[in-house]
């Protein structure tokens, strides 16, 4: 093990399959996660982030496949393990909450029953005993009255209710790594915080890691200490969450942190036009030559359009991938 | 849980009245009657007093809406009428046809279930392997074939040229006579329901619930075991109840041919014949028994299914 690392993901590359030929959807990817760390990866939507955790987590499916680098847990190889090692960490080491709480949970199975299968897979426990943790499971993501809720069935619950019950399952075996793939996106403001709080919490206590995934920079800034940010399948901004936000200094990132709207902004300077990023995220097949970038960029030159930018590291610590960092 | 089963089965009186009501129309406006289907083999003649005699004498010389009031009112007591053919009550004659039109029904859905739900299973499992492609082909041409066609085909070889089973009637009852028949009307049902299994298992397979249960760290199995199975049961126990009225329904086609003493050949008689009252009454059994099955899965689908509300 080097260091404090707990992750260590090295020139990662998912290719897409289309039709026979792959298609790189996340190319070059690297960065670490210390123990009991908080992670933010963010980007816009179609920009690599969840398959990246689904990759981490082992659950990439057809026709998404891994096409290259090197994913180290507790400094161990992850690519090299076997189907069956792999899923002997998934759940227990390393585990995983989703977007969509109304769809993740099984809506055949009361929700008691679900939580209680991880001690049950992970530690051996028979039904009885496991059905009596997972009451536990629930009052420590705080839903009331747990003995009677574990009975219920997922569409009996709010969806703040079943992203507690995901947290409370994700969290189970006290796992090394948690990876959150937008937990609060599909749930209501108020509910939001309450959902972040608890998962800081619980992982602190834990000492779990945490991947943060979202496109909300507000709550990355919260909750992260370090930040990557993602485009078109790279990471192209890598830094301390206290200076990213500070000092963007790629002109996606600096584009990102402006198209934030500023509580109080329109009385101090009047009525303004939010500001955006002009276009979208360009297909994975479609991706243009040069940065990938270059297309939506304001400060695009020839060199941007014809070469691809390096990673180069900062000089206050930190990493971008920009012609132009300066 | 037995309100809702009381309220299922009380929703299908105003079904059964209306199937009633459009039958005795239908069959009141269509021509010929009991009387002249029985002039029509071309030797006897029969003198128009007599036919009106036998008019009066069934009932068929009043107006409908006077016949409709009096075959409501005999419904209301259970009573189905008298046959005019054979005179006995058409309690008595569908009472000796329902039970092999039961069996071959059920035969014929077993047969399918047996075979269909598992083959559908394993090609989902595999999506593309060559046990999906088999499996969906003959599944097409089961679909495809034609229940005649099909049951000769049954009889020559299984009958003619192998001499493994008798080639048509219902014999002594023993299950020898039950195979070809049920096969020739269970090929159809069988092929829908590995299609239908098979959709239904790969719409599971990519559900978000089943990749929590992999990031779970679930094997295939357990997840197919503990999470896939009951969801996709749902689907196909639907498909099973709607197939079985289907499969009444061509009986009719596979008992003529395998000169099965069911209710499908007393209904093509019957209906060549104009023996209104066992007609009406085939059609109404019928129609309970594809009510009462659909009912049993609903109610089991509402047991599996905690979203299905008891109302």
């Amino acid at each position: 093990m080097t260091g404090q690392a707990l992750l260590e993901v090295e020139g990662l590359r998912i290719d897409l399959s289309v039709n026979g030929r792959r298609y790189p959807a996340v190319q070059d990817v690297s960065f670490s996660i210390r123990r009991g760390e908080t992670f933010g990866l963010v980007g816009e939507s179609g920009c690599g982030k969840s398959i990246t955790a689904l990759a981490l987590i082992g659950l990439l499916r057809n026709p998404l496949s891994i096409g290259g680098g090197s994913i180290r847990f507790h400094g161990q190889e992850l690519l090299d393990l076997s189907p069956g090692g792999m899923r002997k960490l998934r759940g227990s080491r390393i585990s995983m909450i989703f977007q969509e709480p109304m769809t993740a949970l099984n809506p055949l199975s009361p929700v008691g029953r679900q939580i209680a299968e991880m001690f049950v897979l992970h530690k051996g426990a028979n039904w009885r005993e496991a059905e009596r943790q997972a009451v536990e499971a629930l009052a420590r993501v705080r839903v009331p009255a747990p003995e009677r809720r574990v009975k219920d069935y997922p569409h009996q619950l709010s969806g703040g209710m079943r992203q507690r019950v995901m947290i409370a399952m994700a969290l189970a075996c006290g796992p090394d790594l948690l990876l959150a793939d937008e937990p609060t996106t599909a749930l209501d403001v108020t509910v939001q915080a309450e959902i972040l709080d608890l998962i800081q919490e619980l992982s602190a206590a834990q000492g779990t890691a945490v991947l943060m995934i979202s496109h909300d920079l507000g709550l990355i800034a919260n909750m992260c200490q370090n930040v990557g940010v993602m485009y078109a399948g790279r990471l192209i901004e890598q830094r301390a969450a206290d200076s990213i936000f500070l000092t963007p200094r790629h002109p996606y990132t600096q584009g990102l942190v402006a198209s934030l709207p500023l509580l109080g902004a329109r009385s101090k300077f009047g009525r303004k036009k939010l500001k955006e990023i002009e276009g979208v995220v360009p297909p994975v097949v479609a991706f243009p030559p040069g940065c990938r970038f270059n297309p939506r960029c304001h400060a695009a030159t020839d060199l941007c359009r014809a070469e691809d930018p390096v990673v180069t590291p900062l000089p206050e610590s930190g990493l971008v991938r920009c012609h132009y960092h300066d | 849980m037995i309100s809702f089963v009381l309220r299922r089965l009380l929703q299908m009186v105003p079904i059964i009245l209306a199937i009633a009501a459009v039958i005795f129309l239908m069959f009141s406006v269509i021509p010929g009657t009991f009387v002249s289907s029985m002039n029509d083999d071309g030797r006897s003649v029969m003198d128009a007093e007599v036919a009106a005699r036998m008019n009066k004498e069934f009932g068929l010389d009043d107006p409908v809406y006077v016949r409709f009031g009096k075959y409501v009112g005999q419904l209301a007591t259970l009573d189905l009428g008298t046959s005019f053919r054979t005179r006995q009550p058409v309690t008595t004659v569908l009472a000796d046809r329902m039970w092999p039109t039961a069996q071959l029904a059920f035969a014929s859905m077993l047969f399918a279930i047996v075979f269909g739900v598992p083959l559908g299973f394993i090609a989902a499992l595999r999506p593309g392997s060559w046990i999906d492609t088999i499996s969906m082909i003959s599944a097409v041409s089961g679909l495809s074939l034609p229940k005649f066609w099909l049951g000769l085909m049954l009889m020559y070889v299984f009958a003619l040229v192998l001499g493994w089973l008798p080639s048509f009637g219902y014999g002594d009852g023993s299950i020898r006579y039950l195979i070809l028949p049920s096969i020739a009307l269970g090929v159809a049902p069988m092929a829908l329901l590995a299609r239908t299994t098979r959709a239904a298992v790969l719409e599971i397979m990519n559900a978000d619930f089943v990749r929590t249960a992999r990031a779970k760290g679930m094997s295939e199995a357990r997840m197919v075991q503990w999470h896939l199975t009951r969801n996709a049961s749902v689907i196909v126990l639907t498909t099973i109840g709607l197939q079985f009225g289907t499969v009444i329904g061509q009986a009719v086609v596979v008992e003529k041919l395998f000169a099965w003493p069911g209710l499908g050949s007393l209904l093509v008689d019957s209906v060549t014949l104009r023996d209104i009252p066992v007609v009406q009454g085939a059609i109404l059994v019928i129609v309970l028994f594809f009510l009462l099955i659909n009912t049993l899965v609903d109610v089991v689908c509402a047991i599996i299914d905690p979203r299905i509300k008891y109302t």
